[in-house]
């Protein structure tokens, strides 16, 4: 008990002092979840709002597989992403192997179903009521995609924001291709696991405070956008 | 405005759904000039057949010809019985609609602050369209679909949410709209609306055209028992 108050004491101080390797460690961490997070979204949302919107032979499918992938276990996102990089796989010529490139890789892999699953209900919701209006503008369903982004951008804004909390959150993924090798690869989550095994509670509990409240904050900021969209839609 | 679209001739429209035939075959011609009146009880299918002249339905079996053309609704407009309203600012829906016809940013300005002054909404132009009240959207719509300056306006029951007033002030845009130009077909369950706007009544009944008359003649002398009983108040489904 006396441990892990003092360890507490100690993490805090820790952050107050803005620690090196914490603030390398955050730092990648940010990096490379708002970077997947990133081209997740750029994938994500025109692909959900497609499957939404068009008939096309294997929407039915592409839906089924989408909604299937948002539960994927980050370690077989990992082990998938591995074995696709390492020096035998058919992409090892590219050598990512144990850089923040293949973390980026894989966590896209791991967030973007989500984004294109959850995008795609808001827009078939937008779209069910919008339709006869945007065709008698003479909107057809391919630039409708455009607006019907922008106009569920709240809903869309916390679909994303879901995504960047799960790529914040998994240690499997970026452990498994990342490595978590000393000032390259090392994020929060796989320090946390590293540290705590190895016995430092200290800098294991300042990461998981951070991390905690970056948790926070996210799901703060998922709120208001959920609120603003309420909002927005009343009346 | 483009090459004309009128008449407009409608060839034995049937429109089935779930099984079930909802507009019976109906002809009829519609002409540019003078403000063309549908009415009927409800569920006689008003409101099917706008939707099948604006093109957002394809008829069963019939032919809907624009002069000639089939498809013609970039000339046109319609506002909905149920106003839709984009998550956008009052403002926003009128812009939004010009930017789709490609009307250019100077002109599109011009268009929407004239607009929300005539149809009253000049104060609101700043709020979200979804908080304005249930006359106010209505009156969005109505501005939304003139300020494309179409040849033609559907207006599906377009003062339903009104106050007495409103409705008044909604007649005299719809004139306003007509005089520039457009044609104007519309429904109405106001039949004191119906007498003050009708040039020429269309009287839905059951899927059917049952009268297509001046309306001075059609409020006179009614030639079926549906519309007599319809104009006595006294037909219900
Ligand atoms: N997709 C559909 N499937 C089955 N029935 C439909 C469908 N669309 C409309 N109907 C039916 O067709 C009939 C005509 O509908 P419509 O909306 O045109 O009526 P209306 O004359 O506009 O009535 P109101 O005055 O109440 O607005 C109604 O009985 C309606 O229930
Ligand atoms: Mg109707």
């Amino acid at each position: 008990m006396d441990d892990f108050a003092t360890a507490f004491a100690l993490a805090f101080e820790m952050i107050g002092a803005l620690d090196a390797d914490l603030v390398e460690i955050v730092g990648l961490s940010l990096k490379v979840s708002l970077t997947a997070v990133g081209i997740a979204a750029l994938i994500g949302l025109p692909l959900g709002a497609a499957v939404a919107l068009f008939r096309f032979p294997g929407a039915g499918l592409l839906t089924i597989i989408l909604n299937a992938m948002m539960g994927l276990p980050p370690v077989v996102v990992g082990l998938v992403v591995y074995l696709l990089i390492s020096r035998a796989g058919p992409l090892g010529v590219l050598e990512l192997l144990f850089t923040p490139a293949a973390m980026i890789f894989a966590q896209v892999l791991l967030v973007m179903p989500i984004i294109a699953a959850l995008t795609r209900q808001v827009v078939i919701d937008l779209w069910e009521e919008y339709d006869e209006l945007l065709l008698s503008l003479g909107i057809g369903r391919g630039r409708a995609i455009g607006t019907l982004l922008w106009d569920g951008r709240f809903r869309v804004l916390s679909v994303v924001l879901a995504g960047l909390g799960r790529a914040m959150a998994e240690v499997g993924a970026v452990m498994i291709v990342g490595g978590n090798i000393n000032h390259v690869t090392r994020v929060m989550t796989t320090t946390i696991a590293l540290e705590t095994s190895k016995g430092n509670l200290t800098l294991a509990l300042g990461l998981g405070i951070i991390l905690l409240a970056l948790s926070l904050l996210i799901n703060g900021a998922i709120h208001v956008a959920s609120v603003e969209a309420a909002r927005r839609s009343a009346g | 405005m483009s090459q004309p679209i009128f008449p407009l001739v409608l060839t034995g429209l049937v429109y089935e759904a779930g099984g079930q035939a909802l507009l019976k075959g109906i002809t009829a011609e519609i002409q540019a000039t003078g403000r063309t009146l549908i009415l009927g009880p409800n569920g006689a299918g008003k409101s099917l057949l706008l939707r099948l002249c604006h093109g957002l339905l394809k008829p069963t079996r019939g032919r809907i010809d624009w002069c000639g053309q089939t498809e013609a609704r970039r000339d046109q407009a319609m506002v909905f019985q149920r106003p839709v309203m984009l998550r956008r600012s009052a403002m926003g829906n009128l812009t939004y609609a010009l930017a789709c016809r490609g009307v250019g940013r100077a002109e599109r300005r011009r268009r929407v602050e004239e607009v929300l002054d005539r149809t009253g909404l000049a104060a609101k132009a700043k709020l979200p369209a979804r908080v304005l009240s249930g006359g106010e959207q209505q009156r969005l719509a109505l501005a939304r679909a003139w300020v494309l300056r179409p040849q033609v306006l559907f207006l599906d029951e377009p003062t339903a949410n009104l106050d007495p007033a409103a409705s008044l002030a909604v007649e005299e845009v719809i004139l306003e709209i007509q005089a520039s130009g457009t044609k104007i077909v519309m429904t109405t369950h106001d039949l004191g609306q119906a007498r003050r706007l009708g040039d020429e009544i269309l009287f839905l009944c059951d899927g059917r055209l049952v009268e297509r008359k001046a309306a001075a003649s059609f409020f006179s002398g009614p030639e079926s028992p549906e519309a007599a009983a319809f104009i006595a108040g006294r037909l219900t489904w």
